[in-house]
């Protein structure tokens, strides 16, 4: 049982993780433009155009 | 970071001030649109951003310096091959957009509290079957609650703020329930890990509010996708005007900038900016938005004109003569909210069935309290077993039967080509019995086309033709245009005179095309949906132009005319009216209507228990749009009109009309079927419950399974078979 002292916090603090990524995610505006990003992944690199 | 901040505010300063600008680009559709117009405008000196936005088809722009304005902007889109049109960011973020963001943010929150719960729960039950001690349990249920609290507080605040706001309104909506169940389950929790006791519902509740959340954020967002695509268009023509100064020079400005006795240039083909009077300038104003009528208006020196109106030929010059606040466009927005707080009273199906749910499930807890005390049991195991009824009744399917069927039905729509702009726009869709329609841009494309030719003979449409097409008169090119099977006959000593019609002479007999004073006939002077023709000294004859029905406006209406009761009001004249009305199948046709007789026609409508859908483009249609039950308009409608309108519906044809309706039809009937699902859930559910029988492990299973079950039945419009 003592393994639980160990494994609880971590698995809270993983998933707390990814909440606050997420959020933060949104809060800079990954979020605004699915369509945009999924295009996006398509272009080449600047330095590698023209 | 303080330091590293005034850094770059005193570089910014050092290359002048920052400018920023939004586009709409609606040309915009892929990766290489937006590499072009991001890499084209960094080319630009003191660009220091140039960001496309693929999902909204805006562009936003950020530069230091004066060297550049939007206009070298917009030259450099169209340049690079973009049409593109600036806007103002403020005037178009809706409430909506924040609202939705929040949602999002609630939905984040219990999706994690309610992963984490699950986790320890999951672990309970199975430990119940198992060897998991007390104080395990307990360490469980105290960091379930843990969780649970913070999680509620915040992802709740939607609904409890809403629960409030009807409470307090004295009325319940869907949202007094859900709040209360939300509470109650938590707070019950809580008391028992305080008290040690075995049964918590932390997991319920929380992810109750996760599945509802989802169902809300879906629905808002669908919903901003409809209006920001709305926007787009509209603002596609969000004009700036064109004033005209002292010294000749020719300035562009915002048409919220002209005030009254400003001077500004209307170019052929362009949109007059302000309601004035020409003071230069021949030509003819397409009204059609403003008025409804079909025929293009004469306009001299002297002639009041309208804003939103089409300048058809050549260009004028136009004084303003009205600001803003007093414009024809102002009376317009009067009447509509006038007409507005007529829909004030409808409440939406969800509410209404809360306000019979809500009660029936509180009297039921309230009764299961009461009996379990008669029966002997403690208090504390009869509040138990009443909180146990609240729960199982939570309506976690009554909440979600009403979002998830109108986020796929709007998603349908909006690949239809039809945007739902209002919340409750579908349910009052499907609740309509009776169909007005507008006639000019609604049911007709607003194009001239020849109607009847009474006699004409081949040599005088040859003739017609010749003479026809040396001018640029709308009436003249629909006449050019009808007869261009014939040969052009060289005429000579071709003269036009504005307001009356052209003369000419061919093998020396003078031949007259014009109105009823140029051809010397009685009677008609005002007669203007055609022209006349007069060849020598012949009998004039009449040639009538009519504007061109729809494609598909009378398959629309025979279809229609099954269920609904059709209507075609229009602000055009009489003759106009009815020789349209002639070939389509109205039940009721009235011309010459101002838009206040339009609101006294639905409001009469209304009075006798009708449900009406209004169909209409012009300005003079905003008040009624917003006066009927529920409203469309075409995408090529009057800024004010698509504003109004619950659903704007693009393409040339009618088609969407129906479409549209037949889709929220299926969708009522999916919600009502969801409801009525939600319902066996609890007459089976609320027994088992009132019994005592609910265990945390029952209430998790019922209740996602009941949410699945309903979004699983609203996907099902997706499949409704076309027609």
């Amino acid at each position: 049982m003592s393994a639980l002292l160990f494994l609880i916090p971590v698995a809270l603090f993983m998933g707390a993780l990814g909440l606050v990524a997420f959020l933060w995610s949104l809060k800079s505006g990954q979020f605004d433009d699915l369509e945009g990003a999924a295009e996006r992944g398509l272009l080449d690199e600047p330095a590698d155009d023209d | 970071m303080a330091l590293a901040h005034s850094l770059e505010s005193h570089e910014q300063e050092a290359a002048g001030p920052a400018h920023e600008l939004d586009l709409i680009v609606n040309g915009m559709h892929c990766a290489g649109c937006m590499r072009k117009i991001e890499r084209g405008l960094a080319e630009l000196d003191g660009i220091s951003m140039a960001r496309c936005n693929l999902s909204t088809k805006r562009v936003h722009v950020e530069w230091q310096g004066s060297a550049l304005s939007d206009r070298d902007i917009l030259e450099e889109m169209k340049r690079i091959g973009f049409e593109a049109t600036p806007f103002d960011p403020q005037l178009l973020a809706t409430a909506d957009d924040q609202h939705a963001k929040r949602l999002l943010r609630a939905m984040a929150v219990a999706g994690f509290a309610a992963a984490n719960i699950m986790l320890f729960s999951v672990s309970v039950w199975s430990g119940q079957a198992s060897d998991m001690d007390p104080e395990t349990l307990h360490l469980f249920h105290w960091l379930s609650a843990l969780i649970a609290i913070p999680a509620v507080a915040y992802a709740g605040q939607p609904f409890f703020v809403s629960a409030v706001k009807a409470l307090k309104g004295r009325a319940l909506n869907m949202d007094v329930p859900i709040s209360l169940a939300v509470l109650l389950a938590t707070g019950m929790s809580l008391f028992e890990t305080i008290r040690g006791g075995h049964e918590v519902y932390f997991d319920a509740s929380v992810s109750l509010l996760f599945f509802l959340l989802i169902g809300r954020y879906l629905d808002i967002r669908m919903r901003n996708r409809a209006c920001s695509a709305a926007q787009n268009l509209m603002s596609l023509r969000a004009v700036n005007a064109q004033r005209l100064l002292p010294d000749g020079a020719v300035e562009t400005v915002s048409i919220a900038d002209l005030r009254p006795g400003d001077l500004v240039a209307v170019p052929a083909g362009g949109r007059v900016p302000a309601d004035g009077d020409v003071v230069k300038g021949m030509s003819h104003i397409d009204a059609s938005l403003v008025t409804g009528e079909s025929l293009p208006e004469r306009a001299a020196p002297g002639t009041a004109v309208f804003a939103g109106t089409i300048n058809q030929e050549a260009p004028l010059e136009v004084r303003v003569t009205k600001s803003d606040d007093d414009s024809l466009l102002a009376e317009i927005v009067r009447l509509m909210e006038a007409a507005e707080q007529g829909r004030a009273g409808y409440v939406q199906l969800a509410d209404r069935i809360a306000r019979i749910y809500a009660p029936a499930v509180h009297i039921l807890a309230a009764g299961t309290f009461l009996g379990w005390l008669a029966f002997g049991a403690s208090i504390h195991a009869a509040l138990m077993y009443a909180i146990a009824v609240l729960i199982i009744t939570c309506p976690c399917a009554l909440g979600l039967a009403v979002p998830v069927v109108q986020v796929v039905a709007s998603g349908k729509l909006l690949r239809l080509g039809v945007l739902v702009k209002s919340a409750d726009g579908l349910e009052r869709l499907a609740d309509i019995d009776q169909v007005v329609f507008d006639k000019t841009g609604t049911i007709t494309t607003g194009d001239l086309k020849l109607r009847t030719a009474i006699g004409l003979t081949d040599d005088e449409m040859t003739l017609a033709r010749s003479l026809a097409i040396k001018s640029s008169h709308p009436l003249s090119r629909v006449l050019a245009e009808s007869f261009s099977h014939c040969p052009i006959l060289p005429l000579e000593n071709v003269e036009e005179t504005s307001g009356l019609g052209l003369s000419g002479k061919y093998q020396g007999e003078e031949i007259r095309i014009g109105n009823a004073d140029w051809v010397d006939v009685e009677g008609h002077a005002s007669d203007t949906s055609g022209i006349w023709i007069r060849k020598g000294q012949n009998a004039p004859k009449w040639i009538s132009v009519t504007d061109t029905i729809k494609e598909d406006a009378a398959a629309v209406l025979d279809y229609l005319a099954h269920d609904y009761r059709t209507h075609l009001l229009s602000g055009d004249r009489e003759a106009a009216v009815a020789a349209q009305a002639l070939h389509l199948k109205f039940d009721e046709v009235h011309a010459e209507q101002r838009p206040s007789d339009k609101i006294a026609y639905l409001e009469r409508l209304k009075s006798e228990g009708a449900k009406v859908l209004m169909v209409g483009d012009g300005l003079n249609d905003a008040p009624a749009l917003r006066a009927a039950h529920v409203s469309m308009s075409p995408a090529e409608a009057a800024d004010i009109s698509q504003t109004a309108a619950d659903f704007i519906f693009q393409g040339k044809n009618l088609g969407p009309v129906v479409k549209a309706i037949r889709t929220a039809t299926f969708a009522r009937q999916l919600i009502l079927e969801n409801f009525g699902f939600a319902f066996l859930y609890n007459a089976i559910a609320i027994p088992l419950a009132i019994a005592g029988f609910v265990t945390p492990l029952f209430a998790a299973i019922a209740m996602s399974s009941s949410s699945l079950i309903v979004t699983a039945n609203a996907m099902r419009l997706n499949w409704q078979r076309r027609n």
